[in-house]
Protein backbone atom coordinates (compact mmCIF):
# COMPACT_ATOMS: atom_id res chain seq x y z
CA UNK A 1 0.00 0.00 0.00
CA UNK A 2 2.06 2.58 -1.41
CA UNK A 3 0.20 5.81 -0.61
CA UNK A 4 2.64 8.31 0.81
CA UNK A 5 2.93 10.30 -2.25
CA UNK A 6 -1.10 10.13 -3.05
CA UNK A 7 -1.48 11.08 0.76
CA UNK A 8 0.41 14.63 0.21
CA UNK A 9 -2.85 16.29 -0.73
CA UNK A 10 -5.06 14.93 0.73
CA UNK A 11 -5.98 16.45 4.33
CA UNK A 12 -7.29 13.74 6.53
CA UNK A 13 -9.42 15.88 8.98
CA UNK A 14 -10.63 17.53 5.32
CA UNK A 15 -14.38 17.51 4.58
CA UNK A 16 -14.07 14.43 2.53
CA UNK A 17 -13.28 12.11 5.28
CA UNK A 18 -15.30 13.04 8.40
CA UNK A 19 -14.04 12.00 11.57
CA UNK A 20 -16.59 12.68 13.88
CA UNK A 21 -19.20 11.51 11.63
CA UNK A 22 -17.20 8.50 11.43
CA UNK A 23 -16.88 8.10 15.52
CA UNK A 24 -20.54 8.75 15.90
CA UNK A 25 -21.07 5.59 14.10
CA UNK A 26 -19.18 3.13 16.63
CA UNK A 27 -21.18 3.70 20.11
CA UNK A 28 -18.61 1.93 22.00
CA UNK A 29 -15.98 4.49 21.39
CA UNK A 30 -18.35 7.01 23.62
CA UNK A 31 -17.18 5.99 26.82
CA UNK A 32 -14.38 6.41 29.26
CA UNK A 33 -11.94 4.07 31.36
CA UNK A 34 -10.60 5.04 34.44
CA UNK A 35 -12.28 8.03 34.22
CA UNK A 36 -10.67 9.45 31.04
CA UNK A 37 -12.11 9.23 27.45
CA UNK A 38 -11.59 5.90 25.55
CA UNK A 39 -8.41 5.70 23.26
CA UNK A 40 -9.28 2.14 21.37
CA UNK A 41 -5.63 1.21 19.81
CA UNK A 42 -5.69 -2.06 20.13
CA UNK A 43 -7.28 -2.50 16.37
CA UNK A 44 -5.18 -5.54 15.50
CA UNK A 45 -6.59 -7.47 18.01
CA UNK A 46 -10.11 -6.85 17.07
CA UNK A 47 -11.99 -3.49 15.45
CA UNK A 48 -14.91 -2.08 16.97
CA UNK A 49 -18.10 -2.50 15.34
CA UNK A 50 -20.21 0.39 13.71
CA UNK A 51 -24.47 0.76 14.61
CA UNK A 52 -24.78 -0.40 10.83
CA UNK A 53 -23.33 -4.10 11.79
CA UNK A 54 -24.64 -3.85 15.60
CA UNK A 55 -28.32 -3.18 13.68
CA UNK A 56 -28.10 -5.95 11.28
CA UNK A 57 -27.27 -8.52 14.10
CA UNK A 58 -30.21 -7.26 16.05
CA UNK A 59 -33.16 -6.96 13.30
CA UNK A 60 -31.68 -10.80 11.59
CA UNK A 61 -32.33 -12.22 15.39
CA UNK A 62 -35.30 -10.13 16.53
CA UNK A 63 -36.91 -10.41 12.68
CA UNK A 64 -35.37 -13.10 10.44
CA UNK A 65 -33.49 -15.75 12.34
CA UNK A 66 -34.31 -19.17 11.02
CA UNK A 67 -32.12 -22.33 9.39
CA UNK A 68 -30.95 -21.96 6.29
CA UNK A 69 -30.76 -24.27 2.43
CA UNK A 70 -33.55 -26.20 4.11
CA UNK A 71 -36.50 -24.60 5.38
CA UNK A 72 -39.52 -24.32 2.84
CA UNK A 73 -41.31 -21.38 4.83
CA UNK A 74 -40.58 -17.63 4.35
CA UNK A 75 -37.88 -16.87 7.46
CA UNK A 76 -35.88 -19.32 6.01
CA UNK A 77 -36.07 -18.61 2.37
CA UNK A 78 -35.26 -14.72 3.74
CA UNK A 79 -32.47 -15.99 5.71
CA UNK A 80 -30.83 -17.69 3.20
CA UNK A 81 -30.97 -14.77 0.79
CA UNK A 82 -29.43 -12.83 3.20
CA UNK A 83 -26.63 -15.23 3.76
CA UNK A 84 -26.31 -15.64 0.05
CA UNK A 85 -26.26 -12.15 -0.61
CA UNK A 86 -23.27 -11.76 1.67
CA UNK A 87 -21.49 -14.09 0.27
CA UNK A 88 -21.81 -12.01 -3.00
CA UNK A 89 -20.37 -9.03 -1.33
CA UNK A 90 -17.38 -10.76 0.01
CA UNK A 91 -16.64 -11.92 -3.65
CA UNK A 92 -16.99 -8.20 -4.53
CA UNK A 93 -15.21 -7.20 -2.15
CA UNK A 94 -12.20 -9.16 -3.27
CA UNK A 95 -12.63 -9.61 -6.49
CA UNK A 96 -13.06 -13.35 -7.03
CA UNK A 97 -14.24 -14.61 -10.16
CA UNK A 98 -17.24 -16.53 -8.59
CA UNK A 99 -19.00 -17.34 -5.00
CA UNK A 100 -18.28 -20.99 -5.18
CA UNK A 101 -14.90 -19.64 -4.10
CA UNK A 102 -16.33 -18.04 -1.31
CA UNK A 103 -15.80 -20.31 1.79
CA UNK A 104 -17.63 -19.21 5.25
CA UNK A 105 -15.37 -20.27 7.87
CA UNK A 106 -14.86 -19.19 11.87
CA UNK A 107 -12.03 -17.05 11.19
CA UNK A 108 -8.45 -16.99 9.59
CA UNK A 109 -7.85 -19.14 11.96
CA UNK A 110 -9.85 -22.02 10.57
CA UNK A 111 -9.52 -21.11 6.77
CA UNK A 112 -5.15 -21.62 7.43
CA UNK A 113 -6.83 -25.29 9.10
CA UNK A 114 -9.03 -26.13 6.81
CA UNK A 115 -6.21 -25.73 4.05
CA UNK A 116 -3.40 -27.23 5.55
CA UNK A 117 -5.63 -30.66 6.77
CA UNK A 118 -7.65 -30.77 3.36
CA UNK A 119 -5.55 -28.91 0.66
CA UNK A 120 -2.00 -30.14 2.50
CA UNK A 121 -2.64 -33.43 4.11
CA UNK A 122 -4.07 -35.43 0.87
CA UNK A 123 -1.40 -33.94 -1.25
CA UNK A 124 1.89 -33.84 0.58
CA UNK A 125 4.09 -36.48 1.13
CA UNK A 126 7.44 -36.87 2.97
CA UNK A 127 9.75 -35.79 -0.18
CA UNK A 128 7.71 -32.21 0.40
CA UNK A 129 8.74 -29.29 1.58
CA UNK A 130 6.06 -25.99 3.32
CA UNK A 131 7.71 -22.63 3.16
CA UNK A 132 6.53 -19.92 5.92
CA UNK A 133 8.38 -17.06 7.71
CA UNK A 134 9.31 -16.09 10.71
CA UNK A 135 7.06 -12.95 10.51
CA UNK A 136 4.17 -14.97 10.99
CA UNK A 137 1.18 -15.14 13.37
CA UNK A 138 1.03 -18.67 15.19
CA UNK A 139 -1.95 -19.30 13.50
CA UNK A 140 -0.25 -19.23 10.68
CA UNK A 141 2.68 -21.68 11.84
CA UNK A 142 1.15 -24.17 14.06
CA UNK A 143 -1.10 -25.16 11.33
CA UNK A 144 1.46 -26.13 8.96
CA UNK A 145 3.80 -27.51 11.93
CA UNK A 146 1.20 -29.91 12.35
CA UNK A 147 0.66 -31.02 8.72
CA UNK A 148 4.78 -31.61 8.45
CA UNK A 149 4.42 -33.95 11.60
CA UNK A 150 2.02 -35.71 9.35
CA UNK A 151 3.30 -36.15 6.03
CA UNK A 152 6.85 -36.12 7.22
CA UNK A 153 7.30 -32.82 5.08
CA UNK A 154 9.99 -30.63 5.51
CA UNK A 155 8.86 -27.20 6.95
CA UNK A 156 11.47 -23.78 5.89
CA UNK A 157 11.18 -20.18 7.57
CA UNK A 158 12.04 -17.55 5.45
CA UNK A 159 14.09 -15.00 7.39
CA UNK A 160 13.57 -11.65 8.34
CA UNK A 161 15.78 -8.71 8.08
CA UNK A 162 16.32 -5.94 11.41
CA UNK A 163 13.38 -4.35 9.90
CA UNK A 164 11.20 -6.76 10.25
CA UNK A 165 11.39 -7.63 6.50
CA UNK A 166 11.04 -11.16 4.54
CA UNK A 167 14.62 -11.58 2.85
CA UNK A 168 13.04 -12.33 -0.53
CA UNK A 169 16.86 -13.64 -1.39
CA UNK A 170 16.39 -16.30 1.23
CA UNK A 171 12.98 -16.78 -0.17
CA UNK A 172 14.25 -17.39 -3.87
CA UNK A 173 16.98 -19.91 -1.94
CA UNK A 174 14.01 -22.02 -0.32
CA UNK A 175 12.04 -22.18 -3.19
CA UNK A 176 13.02 -25.73 -5.03
CA UNK A 177 10.87 -28.23 -7.11
CA UNK A 178 9.90 -29.91 -3.68
CA UNK A 179 8.31 -27.12 -2.44
CA UNK A 180 4.18 -27.42 -2.50
CA UNK A 181 2.95 -24.62 -0.42
CA UNK A 182 4.27 -21.25 0.84
CA UNK A 183 1.65 -19.56 3.51
CA UNK A 184 3.07 -16.09 4.32
CA UNK A 185 1.22 -13.28 5.96
CA UNK A 186 0.25 -10.23 3.93
CA UNK A 187 0.55 -7.67 6.47
CA UNK A 188 2.70 -8.89 9.82
CA UNK A 189 0.48 -8.46 13.29
CA UNK A 190 3.32 -7.96 15.26
CA UNK A 191 4.98 -5.16 13.36
CA UNK A 192 2.52 -4.01 10.77
CA UNK A 193 4.81 -4.76 7.78
CA UNK A 194 3.30 -5.37 4.17
CA UNK A 195 5.08 -8.09 2.65
CA UNK A 196 5.62 -8.07 -1.24
CA UNK A 197 2.89 -10.80 -2.14
CA UNK A 198 2.82 -10.31 -5.72
CA UNK A 199 6.34 -10.96 -6.00
CA UNK A 200 6.33 -13.90 -3.37
CA UNK A 201 3.00 -15.71 -5.42
CA UNK A 202 4.66 -15.17 -8.80
CA UNK A 203 8.01 -16.75 -7.58
CA UNK A 204 6.41 -19.76 -5.67
CA UNK A 205 3.93 -20.33 -9.23
CA UNK A 206 7.11 -20.23 -11.35
CA UNK A 207 8.17 -23.65 -9.59
CA UNK A 208 5.03 -24.65 -9.61
CA UNK A 209 3.79 -24.46 -5.92
CA UNK A 210 0.29 -23.28 -4.05
CA UNK A 211 0.25 -19.94 -2.02
CA UNK A 212 -1.79 -19.07 0.62
CA UNK A 213 -1.94 -15.73 2.01
CA UNK A 214 -3.17 -14.98 5.34
CA UNK A 215 -4.95 -11.65 4.89
CA UNK A 216 -6.28 -11.34 8.72
CA UNK A 217 -4.48 -7.99 9.01
CA UNK A 218 -4.39 -6.68 5.41
CA UNK A 219 -7.73 -6.88 4.81
CA UNK A 220 -9.07 -3.84 6.67
CA UNK A 221 -6.33 -1.66 5.66
CA UNK A 222 -6.13 -2.33 1.95
CA UNK A 223 -7.87 -3.10 -1.05
CA UNK A 224 -7.40 -6.90 -2.07
CA UNK A 225 -7.98 -8.45 -5.38
CA UNK A 226 -7.36 -12.14 -5.58
CA UNK A 227 -7.27 -12.30 -9.08
CA UNK A 228 -5.14 -9.76 -9.75
CA UNK A 229 -2.42 -11.36 -7.06
CA UNK A 230 -3.44 -14.61 -8.42
CA UNK A 231 -3.03 -16.45 -5.14
CA UNK A 232 -4.80 -20.00 -4.33
CA UNK A 233 -5.93 -19.07 -1.14
CA UNK A 234 -6.65 -15.84 0.93
CA UNK A 235 -8.07 -15.78 4.41
CA UNK A 236 -9.32 -13.24 6.79
CA UNK A 237 -11.50 -12.90 9.48
CA UNK A 238 -14.81 -10.45 9.96
CA UNK A 239 -13.78 -9.38 13.38
CA UNK A 240 -10.92 -7.07 11.77
CA UNK A 241 -12.77 -5.74 9.61
CA UNK A 242 -15.39 -4.00 11.61
CA UNK A 243 -17.80 -7.51 11.34
CA UNK A 244 -18.52 -9.88 14.29
CA UNK A 245 -16.05 -12.35 15.94
CA UNK A 246 -16.81 -16.22 14.87
CA UNK A 247 -16.70 -15.58 11.20
CA UNK A 248 -14.31 -15.31 8.83
CA UNK A 249 -13.56 -16.39 5.01
CA UNK A 250 -11.59 -19.07 2.90
CA UNK A 251 -10.98 -17.62 -0.62
CA UNK A 252 -9.71 -20.78 -2.70
CA UNK A 253 -9.71 -21.19 -7.05
CA UNK A 254 -12.16 -23.10 -7.97
CA UNK A 255 -10.41 -25.83 -9.16
CA UNK A 256 -8.25 -26.47 -6.09
CA UNK A 257 -11.32 -26.46 -3.74
CA UNK A 258 -13.43 -28.79 -6.08
CA UNK A 259 -10.32 -31.20 -5.81
CA UNK A 260 -9.52 -30.90 -2.21
CA UNK A 261 -11.23 -33.46 0.25
CA UNK A 262 -13.77 -31.95 2.91
CA UNK A 263 -12.65 -30.58 5.87
CA UNK A 264 -15.57 -31.19 8.00
CA UNK A 265 -18.35 -33.47 7.90
CA UNK A 266 -22.35 -33.64 8.53
CA UNK A 267 -25.49 -31.66 7.64
CA UNK A 268 -25.26 -29.04 4.20
CA UNK A 269 -22.36 -30.15 2.80
CA UNK A 270 -23.63 -33.32 1.35
CA UNK A 271 -26.07 -34.16 -1.68
CA UNK A 272 -27.13 -37.69 -0.79
CA UNK A 273 -26.37 -39.79 2.48
CA UNK A 274 -26.82 -43.21 2.06
CA UNK A 275 -25.69 -46.22 4.84
CA UNK A 276 -22.90 -47.31 2.79
CA UNK A 277 -21.69 -44.04 1.40
CA UNK A 278 -22.10 -40.18 1.10
CA UNK A 279 -22.26 -37.64 -2.11
CA UNK A 280 -20.72 -34.64 -1.44
CA UNK A 281 -22.07 -31.30 -1.93
CA UNK A 282 -21.22 -28.75 -4.51
CA UNK A 283 -18.94 -25.96 -3.86
CA UNK A 284 -18.54 -23.80 -1.20
CA UNK A 285 -20.85 -26.05 0.41
CA UNK A 286 -18.74 -29.30 0.74
CA UNK A 287 -16.78 -27.09 2.80
CA UNK A 288 -19.73 -26.01 5.07
CA UNK A 289 -20.54 -28.57 7.68
CA UNK A 290 -23.36 -27.88 9.98
CA UNK A 291 -25.55 -24.91 10.49
CA UNK A 292 -23.49 -21.82 10.29
CA UNK A 293 -22.94 -18.81 11.80
CA UNK A 294 -25.60 -17.12 9.75
CA UNK A 295 -25.67 -14.04 11.71
CA UNK A 296 -22.27 -13.37 11.39
CA UNK A 297 -21.87 -13.52 7.74
CA UNK A 298 -24.49 -11.19 7.35
CA UNK A 299 -22.94 -9.00 9.62
CA UNK A 300 -19.82 -9.42 7.90
CA UNK A 301 -21.72 -8.07 4.25
CA UNK A 302 -22.52 -5.00 6.40
CA UNK A 303 -19.59 -4.44 7.26
CA UNK A 304 -18.37 -4.60 3.85
CA UNK A 305 -21.05 -2.29 2.81
CA UNK A 306 -19.82 -0.16 5.82
CA UNK A 307 -16.25 0.16 4.67
CA UNK A 308 -17.47 0.58 0.61
CA UNK A 309 -19.64 3.27 1.61
CA UNK A 310 -16.99 5.00 4.02
CA UNK A 311 -14.52 4.83 0.92
CA UNK A 312 -11.94 2.42 1.59
CA UNK A 313 -9.33 4.23 -0.08
CA UNK A 314 -9.45 7.75 1.73
CA UNK A 315 -9.53 5.73 4.55
CA UNK A 316 -6.38 3.76 3.97
CA UNK A 317 -4.59 7.05 3.14
CA UNK A 318 -6.34 8.45 6.52
CA UNK A 319 -4.24 5.46 8.42
CA UNK A 320 -1.30 6.23 6.52
CA UNK A 321 -1.24 9.69 7.68
CA UNK A 322 -2.07 8.25 11.21
CA UNK A 323 0.52 5.88 11.13
CA UNK A 324 3.59 8.73 9.93
CA UNK A 325 2.20 11.31 12.62
CA UNK A 326 2.14 8.73 15.45
CA UNK A 327 6.00 7.70 14.24
CA UNK A 328 7.14 11.35 14.24
CA UNK A 329 5.62 11.90 17.75
CA UNK A 330 7.05 8.66 19.08
CA UNK A 331 10.34 9.27 17.76
CA UNK A 332 10.84 12.44 19.97
CA UNK A 333 10.29 9.85 22.83
CA UNK A 334 13.71 9.18 24.63
CA UNK A 335 14.49 5.54 25.43
CA UNK A 336 11.57 4.03 23.00
CA UNK A 337 12.67 2.05 20.68
CA UNK A 338 10.37 1.02 17.21
CA UNK A 339 10.15 -2.46 16.83
CA UNK A 340 9.68 -3.08 13.20
CA UNK A 341 10.50 -0.28 10.80
CA UNK A 342 9.68 -1.63 7.52
CA UNK A 343 9.88 0.95 4.33
CA UNK A 344 6.22 -0.66 3.81
CA UNK A 345 4.29 -0.71 6.67
CA UNK A 346 0.31 -0.20 7.92
CA UNK A 347 -1.20 1.17 11.04
CA UNK A 348 1.06 -0.99 13.95
CA UNK A 349 3.08 0.84 16.19
CA UNK A 350 5.13 -1.43 17.82
CA UNK A 351 7.95 -0.65 20.92
CA UNK A 352 9.47 -1.32 23.75
CA UNK A 353 10.62 1.51 26.11
CA UNK A 354 13.93 1.22 28.26
CA UNK A 355 13.57 -0.24 31.98
CA UNK A 356 10.12 -0.59 31.72
CA UNK A 357 8.30 -3.90 30.46
CA UNK A 358 5.63 -3.77 27.88
CA UNK A 359 2.86 -5.55 30.65
CA UNK A 360 3.81 -2.50 32.82
CA UNK A 361 3.36 -0.10 29.64
CA UNK A 362 -0.21 -2.08 29.23
CA UNK A 363 -1.30 -1.52 32.41
CA UNK A 364 -0.30 2.06 32.77
CA UNK A 365 -1.77 3.61 29.51
CA UNK A 366 -4.80 1.55 30.62
CA UNK A 367 -4.93 4.16 33.27
CA UNK A 368 -5.29 6.36 30.81
CA UNK A 369 -8.01 4.86 29.57
CA UNK A 370 -5.44 3.59 26.53
CA UNK A 371 -5.97 0.57 25.51
CA UNK A 372 -3.15 -0.95 23.58
CA UNK A 373 -1.88 -4.45 23.43
CA UNK A 374 0.92 -5.56 25.39
CA UNK A 375 3.02 -9.21 25.18
CA UNK A 376 4.10 -11.37 21.80
CA UNK A 377 1.40 -11.24 19.57
CA UNK A 378 1.23 -14.31 18.93
CA UNK A 379 4.42 -14.45 17.31
CA UNK A 380 6.91 -15.54 19.74
CA UNK A 381 9.66 -16.13 16.45
CA UNK A 382 9.21 -12.55 15.82
CA UNK A 383 10.15 -11.64 19.54
CA UNK A 384 12.97 -14.24 19.37
CA UNK A 385 14.23 -12.48 15.93
CA UNK A 386 14.62 -9.42 17.85
CA UNK A 387 15.82 -10.56 21.32
CA UNK A 388 12.81 -9.17 23.48
CA UNK A 389 9.99 -11.27 25.26
CA UNK A 390 7.29 -9.00 24.60
CA UNK A 391 6.41 -5.53 22.78
CA UNK A 392 3.95 -3.07 23.31
CA UNK A 393 1.40 -2.36 20.07
CA UNK A 394 -0.63 0.51 19.37
CA UNK A 395 -2.76 0.00 16.32
CA UNK A 396 -5.02 2.20 14.16
CA UNK A 397 -8.16 1.86 12.59
CA UNK A 398 -9.57 5.13 10.42
CA UNK A 399 -11.76 5.93 13.65
CA UNK A 400 -8.74 7.18 15.61
CA UNK A 401 -7.52 10.62 15.96
CA UNK A 402 -4.08 12.94 16.03
CA UNK A 403 -5.58 13.76 19.45
CA UNK A 404 -5.68 10.25 20.14
CA UNK A 405 -2.02 9.84 19.06
CA UNK A 406 -1.30 12.89 21.62
CA UNK A 407 -2.90 10.86 24.10
CA UNK A 408 -1.03 8.34 23.61
CA UNK A 409 2.42 10.10 23.97
CA UNK A 410 1.13 11.87 26.84
CA UNK A 411 0.80 8.48 28.42
CA UNK A 412 4.18 7.08 27.26
CA UNK A 413 5.47 9.56 29.13
CA UNK A 414 3.72 8.55 32.24
CA UNK A 415 5.32 5.37 32.28
CA UNK A 416 8.75 6.95 32.24
CA UNK A 417 7.33 9.09 35.07
CA UNK A 418 6.03 6.54 37.14
CA UNK A 419 9.27 4.51 37.03
CA UNK A 420 11.80 7.09 37.19
CA UNK B 1 -9.98 7.61 43.09
CA UNK B 2 -8.51 5.60 40.49
CA UNK B 3 -4.13 6.04 41.19
CA UNK B 4 -1.83 3.97 39.06
CA UNK B 5 0.58 4.73 42.00
CA UNK B 6 -1.96 2.42 43.95
CA UNK B 7 -0.10 -0.33 42.02
CA UNK B 8 3.10 0.70 40.91
CA UNK B 9 4.06 1.79 44.86
CA UNK B 10 7.85 3.27 45.80
CA UNK B 11 8.63 0.15 46.70
CA UNK B 12 7.73 -1.45 43.73
CA UNK B 13 9.60 0.43 41.69
CA UNK B 14 12.39 -0.01 43.94
CA UNK B 15 12.75 -3.66 43.87
CA UNK B 16 11.91 -3.36 40.28
CA UNK B 17 14.98 -1.18 39.54
CA UNK B 18 17.38 -3.22 41.94
CA UNK B 19 15.90 -6.47 42.35
CA UNK B 20 17.55 -7.82 45.66
CA UNK B 21 19.13 -11.52 45.98
CA UNK B 22 19.10 -11.09 41.86
CA UNK B 23 21.50 -13.94 40.62
CA UNK B 24 21.98 -17.45 40.84
CA UNK B 25 23.07 -19.73 43.95
CA UNK B 26 25.61 -22.23 43.15
CA UNK B 27 25.64 -24.44 46.01
CA UNK B 28 21.64 -24.25 45.82
CA UNK B 29 20.08 -27.91 46.54
CA UNK B 30 16.62 -26.87 44.93
CA UNK B 31 16.29 -25.20 41.71
CA UNK B 32 12.39 -24.62 39.96
CA UNK B 33 11.73 -22.11 36.74
CA UNK B 34 8.31 -20.91 36.79
CA UNK B 35 6.79 -19.90 33.37
CA UNK B 36 3.80 -17.23 32.81
CA UNK B 37 2.79 -18.36 28.94
CA UNK B 38 0.82 -16.08 28.36
CA UNK B 39 3.11 -12.95 29.11
CA UNK B 40 6.44 -14.52 28.94
CA UNK B 41 7.67 -13.75 32.57
CA UNK B 42 9.79 -16.76 33.24
CA UNK B 43 12.19 -16.71 36.27
CA UNK B 44 14.28 -19.79 37.69
CA UNK B 45 14.17 -20.24 42.00
CA UNK B 46 17.22 -20.77 43.74
CA UNK B 47 16.74 -22.47 47.14
CA UNK B 48 19.47 -23.44 49.87
CA UNK B 49 17.25 -25.92 52.80
CA UNK B 50 18.69 -27.74 55.80
CA UNK B 51 15.15 -29.39 55.56
CA UNK B 52 14.03 -26.68 58.36
CA UNK B 53 14.71 -23.78 56.86
CA UNK B 54 15.48 -21.91 54.36
CA UNK B 55 19.19 -20.62 54.70
CA UNK B 56 19.50 -18.76 51.22
CA UNK B 57 17.37 -17.52 48.45
CA UNK B 58 18.01 -16.02 44.79
CA UNK B 59 16.19 -15.55 41.66
CA UNK B 60 16.83 -14.62 37.96
CA UNK B 61 14.90 -14.16 34.95
CA UNK B 62 13.17 -11.45 33.19
CA UNK B 63 9.43 -10.38 33.57
CA UNK B 64 7.08 -7.34 34.28
CA UNK B 65 7.70 -4.84 37.44
CA UNK B 66 5.09 -6.59 39.45
CA UNK B 67 7.01 -10.13 38.49
CA UNK B 68 10.15 -8.69 39.42
CA UNK B 69 9.88 -6.86 42.48
CA UNK B 70 7.40 -9.85 44.14
CA UNK B 71 10.27 -11.73 43.47
CA UNK B 72 12.59 -9.43 45.05
CA UNK B 73 10.27 -9.38 47.90
CA UNK B 74 9.55 -12.73 48.31
CA UNK B 75 12.95 -13.78 48.55
CA UNK B 76 13.89 -10.47 51.24
CA UNK B 77 11.15 -12.14 53.33
CA UNK B 78 12.12 -15.79 52.70
CA UNK B 79 15.78 -15.97 53.96
CA UNK B 80 16.23 -17.90 57.11
CA UNK B 81 12.47 -18.58 57.62
CA UNK B 82 11.81 -22.21 58.53
CA UNK B 83 9.83 -24.22 55.92
CA UNK B 84 6.47 -24.14 57.64
CA UNK B 85 6.48 -20.37 58.30
CA UNK B 86 7.72 -19.77 54.43
CA UNK B 87 4.34 -22.18 53.53
CA UNK B 88 1.96 -20.00 55.95
CA UNK B 89 3.87 -16.63 54.49
CA UNK B 90 3.01 -18.40 50.87
CA UNK B 91 -0.87 -18.87 51.97
CA UNK B 92 -1.22 -15.31 53.24
CA UNK B 93 0.36 -14.07 50.59
CA UNK B 94 -1.98 -15.75 48.16
CA UNK B 95 -4.99 -14.36 50.44
CA UNK B 96 -3.82 -11.11 50.02
CA UNK B 97 -3.73 -10.68 46.42
CA UNK B 98 -6.62 -12.94 45.39
CA UNK B 99 -9.27 -12.24 48.27
CA UNK B 100 -10.97 -9.50 50.11
CA UNK B 101 -9.75 -10.63 53.21
CA UNK B 102 -6.76 -8.25 54.17
CA UNK B 103 -6.38 -9.46 58.31
CA UNK B 104 -2.91 -10.14 57.69
CA UNK B 105 -1.42 -7.35 55.73
CA UNK B 106 0.20 -5.77 59.29
CA UNK B 107 2.45 -8.47 59.57
CA UNK B 108 3.40 -8.92 55.69
CA UNK B 109 5.37 -5.68 55.91
CA UNK B 110 7.01 -4.60 52.78
CA UNK B 111 5.01 -7.51 50.49
CA UNK B 112 1.95 -5.62 51.69
CA UNK B 113 2.69 -3.22 48.39
CA UNK B 114 1.50 -5.66 46.10
CA UNK B 115 -2.15 -5.54 47.71
CA UNK B 116 -2.68 -2.95 44.99
CA UNK B 117 -2.28 -6.19 41.95
CA UNK B 118 -5.94 -7.07 43.57
CA UNK B 119 -7.96 -4.34 41.18
CA UNK B 120 -6.24 -5.84 37.96
CA UNK B 121 -7.27 -9.09 38.09
CA UNK B 122 -4.76 -9.47 35.18
CA UNK B 123 -1.95 -9.36 36.74
CA UNK B 124 -1.98 -11.06 39.97
CA UNK B 125 -0.29 -14.15 38.14
CA UNK B 126 2.78 -11.53 37.80
CA UNK B 127 2.59 -11.01 41.20
CA UNK B 128 1.94 -14.97 42.11
CA UNK B 129 4.74 -16.37 39.74
CA UNK B 130 7.52 -16.97 41.90
CA UNK B 131 5.46 -17.56 44.95
CA UNK B 132 3.98 -20.21 43.31
CA UNK B 133 7.43 -21.93 42.23
CA UNK B 134 8.54 -21.32 45.81
CA UNK B 135 5.55 -23.14 47.01
CA UNK B 136 6.54 -25.95 44.33
CA UNK B 137 10.02 -26.36 45.12
CA UNK B 138 9.55 -26.74 48.24
CA UNK B 139 6.39 -29.72 48.15
CA UNK B 140 9.88 -30.97 45.95
CA UNK B 141 8.38 -30.89 42.92
CA UNK B 142 10.81 -30.79 39.63
CA UNK B 143 8.20 -29.96 36.65
CA UNK B 144 8.41 -25.88 36.00
CA UNK B 145 5.84 -24.33 37.01
CA UNK B 146 3.17 -22.36 34.48
CA UNK B 147 0.61 -19.80 35.79
CA UNK B 148 -1.82 -18.82 33.61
Amino acid sequence: MNNQNTAINISPDASRFDIEKIRADFPILNQKIHGKPLVYLDNAATSQKPTQVIDVLDTYYRETNSNIHRGVHSLSEKATAEYESARNKVKEFINAESTQEIVFVRGTTEAINLVAQSFGRSSLTADDEVIISELEHHSNIVPWQILCEQTGAKLNYIPINDAGELILEEYEKLLNEKTRIVAVGHISNALGTINPIKTIIDKAHAIGAKVLIDGAQAVPHTRVDVQELNCDFYAFSGHKLYGPTGIGVLYGKQALLEAMPPYQSGGDMIQMVTMEKSTYNDLPYKFEAGTPHIAGVIGLGAAIDYVNDLGFETASIYEQKLLDYAKEQAAQITGLNFVGTARNKTSILSFTLDGIHPHDIGTILDGEGIAIRAGHHCAMPVMERFGIPATARASFAFYNTRAEVDALIQAIDKCKQVFS
Amino acid sequence: MFDIKDLYQEVIVDHNRSPRNFGKLDDADKTLEGFNPLCGDKLTLYLKTDGQKINDIAFDGSGCAISVASASLMTDAMKGMSLEAAEALFNEFHNLITTDDDSDIDHLGKLAALAGVKAYPARVKCASLCWHTLHSALQGDSTPVRTE
